[in-house]
């Protein structure tokens, strides 16, 4: 491809699941490249066949490791795997160092892995801005599973749940107590939880604590039909992973043709339009208010006028 | 945010050294660029199929060794096999001048030497990046 190709002449090649294809497109949705953007809205109404994993998790807690071990196991299942990994962007040059792939170097010369490191450029809650638009191109490139592993998170970072249909949550032994399973955030998001590491001798009081917290909650959510497994992994000696494999398929199938499935698909779909709109409503307001910022500021650094009267200066003209 | 420059920085063969190209990541990364760093011993083949999987503007392949030219044909042989003509080739790190020539011929589009300033390093990258054009 030493030539421009427009993104709609890529869209057959892309369905055909040829790499340099998809890797192009994925690049423009990534750019928000607006030649792209029909390409990608025809994209979005042929997906939604693959099962997409969202993996969460502390940073060090081994998810990029897990990852790449779980994607070897759902080769050997017969699956072709997509794999999204992002990283931080620096908020000081927007630059960003990406080194998922180190861990995941035993999937390299495998056709049926795909994996693409994403930067999040700016954007919070542990995932890039074009994420689920990459999800859709792998969806339809023929990735029949697509793992997003999230920037590692804090405990307020429960985005991914609202992006993908099973929410992993890797918890590492000897990171917290036994109080750090019972707060709110991220561990409540888990479809399946996973602790790694299990090779560590800290690991089963690791897997307790988290049985202790979801038997504590039964009572409050005894209703709903999917209880969270608990499943220990090593990465390490390769173990508990059939486990989790068959814990994702079952989840899997707990969706398919449940009111539950339809729930969730619903509600990715309402995250994604809610989150386009806060990037197109960005963008206006950045567009519509380049102009008056600095004088805008003037005026509120003498303390002539609140930030709350600012905040509203800058918002006329952007239109209701 | 304007679309970053990528970047996938390798190290391959029997070469552990990557200090320096930890370094040239982080330089790269401050100029805001997108960095992806695929570790030590890896195949010429498999840099490749990242590069192309993650496309990226650049492939920059740090080489210590001296294998600099047995590597290189590997890399532009599996570019051609799989139909790639618009990546840009990096090389860098300790290489003989007559070597340096040989591989610009072969279609490596600059070596940074050893001795190369971070300031240059990123002019090089945005300079091939910006004579490439739009792709």
């Amino acid at each position: 491809m030493s030539r421009f190709v427009s993104s709609r002449d890529l869209l057959p090649r892309v369905l055909a699941g040829e790499v340099p294809a998809v890797a192009r497109l994925l690049s423009r949705a990534e750019a928000a490249d607006p030649e792209c953007r029909e390409t990608l809205g025809e994209i979005y109404g042929r997906a939604g066949k693959a099962h997409v994993v969202g993996i969460t998790g502390v940073p060090g807690s081994g998810k990029s490791t897990m990852v790449a071990v779980l994607a070897a196991h759902l080769r050997k299942a017969g699956h072709k795997v997509g794999i999204i990994a992002i990283d931080p962007s620096s908020p000081y040059s927007g630059g960003a160092i990406m080194g998922d792939r180190i861990r995941m170097s035993d999937l390299a010369s495998d056709e049926g892995v795909y994996i693409r490191s994403m930067a999040t450029r700016g954007a919070l809650g542990g995932m890039a801005r074009a994420t689920l638009d990459a999800v859709d191109i792998l969806d339809v490139a023929g990735f029949d599973y697509i793992l997003i592993e999230t920037v590692g998170v804090g405990q307020d970072e429960v985005e991914i749940a609202s992006a993908s249909h099973t929410t992993l949550v890797v918890s590492a032994p000897g990171l917290g107590d036994e109080v750090q399973a019972i707060k709110a955030g991220i561990l409540e998001i888990a479809d399946v939880h996973v602790v790694s590491k299990s090779d560590r001798p800290d690991a089963r009081s690791t897997v307790s604590d988290l049985k202790q917290m979801l038997t504590l909650g039964m009572a409050t959510d005894a209703k709903t039909a999917w209880r969270p497994p608990v499943i220990a992994t090593s990465s390490l000696k390769g173990e508990g992973f059939d486990e989790l494999v068959s814990a994702l398929g079952q989840h899997k199938a707990f969706l398919e043709g449940s009111d539950a499935g339809r729930a969730r698909v619903r509600r990715i779909a309402e995250f994604r339009m809610i989150k386009t709109a806060e990037e197109l409503l960005r963008r206006r307001f950045k567009e519509s208010s380049a102009g008056r910022v600095a004088a805008v500021a003037d005026r509120l650094a003498a303390r002539e006028i609140s930030p709350y009267v600012a905040g509203e200066q800058l918002l006329d003209g952007i239109g209701a | 945010m304007a679309e970053n420059i990528r970047v996938l920085l390798a190290k391959v063969g029997l070469d552990g050294h990557d200090r320096g190209v930890r370094v040239v990541a982080r330089c790269l990364r401050d100029a805001g660029m997108d960095v992806i760093y695929t570790g030590l011993h890896r195949t010429p083949e498999e840099v490749v199929d990242a590069a192309i999987q993650e496309d990226v503007d650049v492939l920059g392949v740090s080489l210590l060794s001296g294998a600099h030219m047995t590597a290189f044909p590997r890399i532009i042989k599996r570019l051609g096999e799989k139909g790639v003509g618009d990546m840009i080739l990096l090389g860098g790190g300790v290489i003989p001048d007559e070597d340096v020539t040989k591989l610009k011929q072969m279609g490596v589009a600059d070596i940074l030497l050893q001795d190369t300033p971070p300031n240059v390093i990123v002019d090089t990258v945005r300079r091939l990046v910006r004579d490439r054009g739009a792709r």
